[in-house]
């Protein structure tokens, strides 16, 4: 048998999709953040809490309205999309003007309170989501069982991200959004509603955490929990690379989860500590991040 | 010089009233200190504190002619915040006795507190043996469940039913490596092998790649050493990449009806665990389990019958020593028998353990369910015997030998 590094290829390649996996959902969670700080300059400690609410919506509309996981995909994000623009429009805003720890601390306590709420009438242990009928069941690929839904998730994260970037980099509107965090005074001037623009980054940004929640649910426990695990790690990866970077947090999300995934093999022990040892030797050699550009 | 003698004069007030307190106060208070919020808030949480409303309730509200009041906190897992609410609860709101106490790490501290301070304390939610073996109290009793009756259940009993050769997915922490070692000791014991272990960090959201590594070391039972979420999640997935279906059993080392119910048994189906309650074993158990379920919505496990049955023996000791004093009170709950809906005769030994019969069960399928919350068959009873340390191996200090 062919070996890598001591372990056998088959078991080396399962474990690189594996971590391909957990990647799609660091790109898509650390790229919501990222538009979010590179448009409005606000480190979005609700992520998590958006993340989870999410997951918790898709479980709310299953259990009390008996609707289905892809209704639930679109509708899920629009719900927590709409409730991130309601805070931005009343909330967020008269924060903008302040320095940017006010954010910070006021999106720490916005999840603080939304998570605390949920475990209050969920409980710690979470809800179950079951696993759409069509993406039930797996598939064996020779080297490792794929369960069909893992594969969904690769294959649709890869592409809301990509989606995300070509919005953002090719499109009017994405031109609009940049422009206005360059310059809001003259991108106002020239009839744009800068406001909007922001509110409306915003709930995207929700929308994005939200729909990465939908994702989850029927792999991980549906619980108030869940997102106050992941946040940090999703940080991390915005860190590395490079606040504010798009493209930088879409491919550092898949580097790093592949990185945790082969280190739960070498060394397990080190599993949830390998993205903040890489984040340490990041900093110290480009303090800007893999893709940032000094400030 | 005045305000020196202001302070001297409270302190020595707060003082008398505190000594006062201890003779008799004209009232009997319990407090439930356990994670509310926490990973283990459904696994013990505000239900245990409801748990105890009952059994005073059962008991008619009053002992020796004085009310019973029950008082709760929460202690977010702390050692130091659970520390602090014991030293308040006892010194300033003559608290006569802490119970429930899950995590631990909480328990031994709040024991020790009471041992100094000469209270009862009785412990349902926690785990480690260390309560009634070397950090054993006078004043300190277990009742519930502890990890060493966990594993004789779940490591002895499913290696006799063919389940023979392992492989432990274990967290990386004091706890879950106890779990493991005493675990493996039993498989061994019954003739059985350990394939292979990986140790994953607390909280890891993602098992897969661990699961993997189980799958294919061809073990046929996976010992989860792990608890509340972590337990959850690998269960979860675990039931994505077919492994029940493969033919290989799971066995999760701490996990109550509570957590089963959270997963749902589409993905628990099968898993194999052991309880020291069901609430479906006999009519007075189904009994008790339709109340509490009206008063929480959702049926208890063996940390809430445990709180139960512990706060009503405790007052059936104060009835029995005709005093609330701790020593007289402690000396009744060692000679009494226990036999309420948790326990049929329980006793308890001198290292303050409460021994009685411990169940293995196993998680239905769907389509087995006949009702809600019927969750588990009964694969074995363990008899209380079997199920925990012998007292005088314990290490516990008070067992004469």
């Amino acid at each position: 048998m062919t070996m890598i590094f001591g372990i056998p290829l088959q078991a080396f390649l399962g474990q690189l999709l594996i971590g391909l996996i957990n990647g799609s959902f660091y790109a898509l969670l650390s790229l919501g953040l990222a538009i979010i700080f590179g448009l409005l300059r606000v480190i979005n400690f609700a992520h998590g809490a958006q993340y989870m609410l999410g997951a918790f919506m898709a479980w709310l509309l299953l259990a009390h309205l008996g609707v289905g996981y892809w209704p639930a995909l679109i509708l899920a994000p629009l719900a927590v999309g709409l409730v991130g623009a309601a805070i931005e429009r009343t909330m967020l805003r008269r924060l903008y003007t302040l320095d940017p720890l006010y954010g910070l601390l006021f999106t720490f306590g916005l999840a603080l309170t939304v998570e605390g709420t949920f475990r209050y009438f969920y409980g710690a242990s979470g809800q179950p989501y079951a696993t759409p009928a069509l993406l039930a069941g797996g598939t064996n690929l020779g080297f490792m069982f794929l369960p069909v839904y893992r594969g969904w998730v690769i294959v649709f994260s890869l592409i809301v991200c990509l989606g995300t970037w070509l919005i953002i980099e090719k499109t009017k509107l994405g031109s609009y959004l940049r422009a206005a965090t360059e310059n809001p005074v003259l991108v106002q001037s020239f009839g744009i509603n800068v406001p909007f623009l922001l509110t409306l980054t915003y709930g995207l940004g929700a929308a994005l955490a939200a729909l990465a929640g939908v994702l989850a649910a029927p792999i991980y426990q549906v619980s108030p929990l869940m997102g106050s695990n992941i946040i940090i790690v999703v940080f991390a990866v915005v860190v590395v690379g490079g606040m504010g970077s798009i493209m930088g947090a879409i491919v550092t999300g898949y580097l790093l989860g592949i990185a945790e995934g082969l280190t739960k093999v070498f060394y397990p022990e080190a599993s949830n500590i390998v993205i903040f040892v890489i984040m340490a030797i990041v900093l110290l050699i480009r303090p800007a991040g893999l893709f940032g550009r000094d400030a | 010089m005045r305000k020196t003698l202001v302070t001297t004069l409270a302190m020595l007030l707060a003082g008398s009233t505190a000594a006062f307190a201890d003779a008799s106060d004209g009232k009997v208070k319990i407090g439930i200190l356990n994670d509310q919020s926490g990973v283990y808030a459904d696994f013990g949480g505000k239900f245990s504190f409801e748990a105890a409303l009952m059994a005073v309730e059962d008991f008619g509200g009053k002992v020796l002619d004085v009310p019973v009041e029950v008082v709760t906190a929460d202690h977010q897992n702390k050692p130091d915040i659970a520390s602090n609410i014991a030293r308040q609860w006892y010194d300033t709101e003559q608290v006569d006795s802490i119970m429930e106490l899950t995590t631990s790490s909480v328990a031994l501290a709040v024991q020790a507190i009471s041992k100094e301070k000469k209270k009862i304390d009785i412990v349902t939610g926690a785990a480690t043996t260390e309560l009634t073996g070397k950090q054993c109290s006078p004043y300190g009793f277990h009742w519930a469940y502890d990890t060493y009756s966990l594993a004789v259940g779940t490591g002895g009993a499913l290696v006799k039913q063919g389940g023979d050769s392992w492989f432990f997915l274990t967290a990386d922490y004091a706890f879950g490596y106890s779990l493991e070692e005493n675990t493996a000791n039993f498989v061994k014991e019954n003739g059985g092998t350990v394939v292979g272990a990986v140790r994953h960090p607390l909280a890891t959201t993602d098992f897969s790649s661990f699961l993997l590594q189980a799958q294919s070391s061809g073990a046929k039972v996976i010992g989860l050493a792990n608890a509340g979420l972590d337990t959850s999640n690998a269960i979860k997935q675990a039931a994505e990449f077919g492994i029940v279906q493969g033919g290989q059993r799971l066995a999760a080392l701490l996990f109550t009806l509570a957590e089963v119910h959270g997963l749902g048994l589409e993905a628990a189906q099968g898993l194999t665990l052991t309880e020291g309650f069901y609430w479906n074993r006999d009519e007075e158990s189904v009994k008790f389990g339709k109340r509490f379920m009206e008063r929480t919505g959702k049926m208890p496990n063996m940390v809430h019958a445990g709180t139960y049955s512990a706060v009503l023996q405790y007052l059936k000791a104060i009835e029995k020593a005709g005093s609330d004093d701790a020593d007289a009170v402690s000396k009744a709950l060692h000679e009494m028998p226990v036999n309420d809906v948790f326990a049929q005769n329980g006793t308890v030994a001198p290292n303050g353990r409460m021994i009685h019969d411990m169940y293995l069960l196993e998680v239905k399928k769907p389509d087995e369910v006949k009702e809600p919350w019927d969750y588990f068959k009964v694969l074995a009873t363990i008899p209380g015997k079997e199920a925990f340390i012998d007292p005088a191996k314990s290490g516990c200090e008070l067992v004469k030998s």
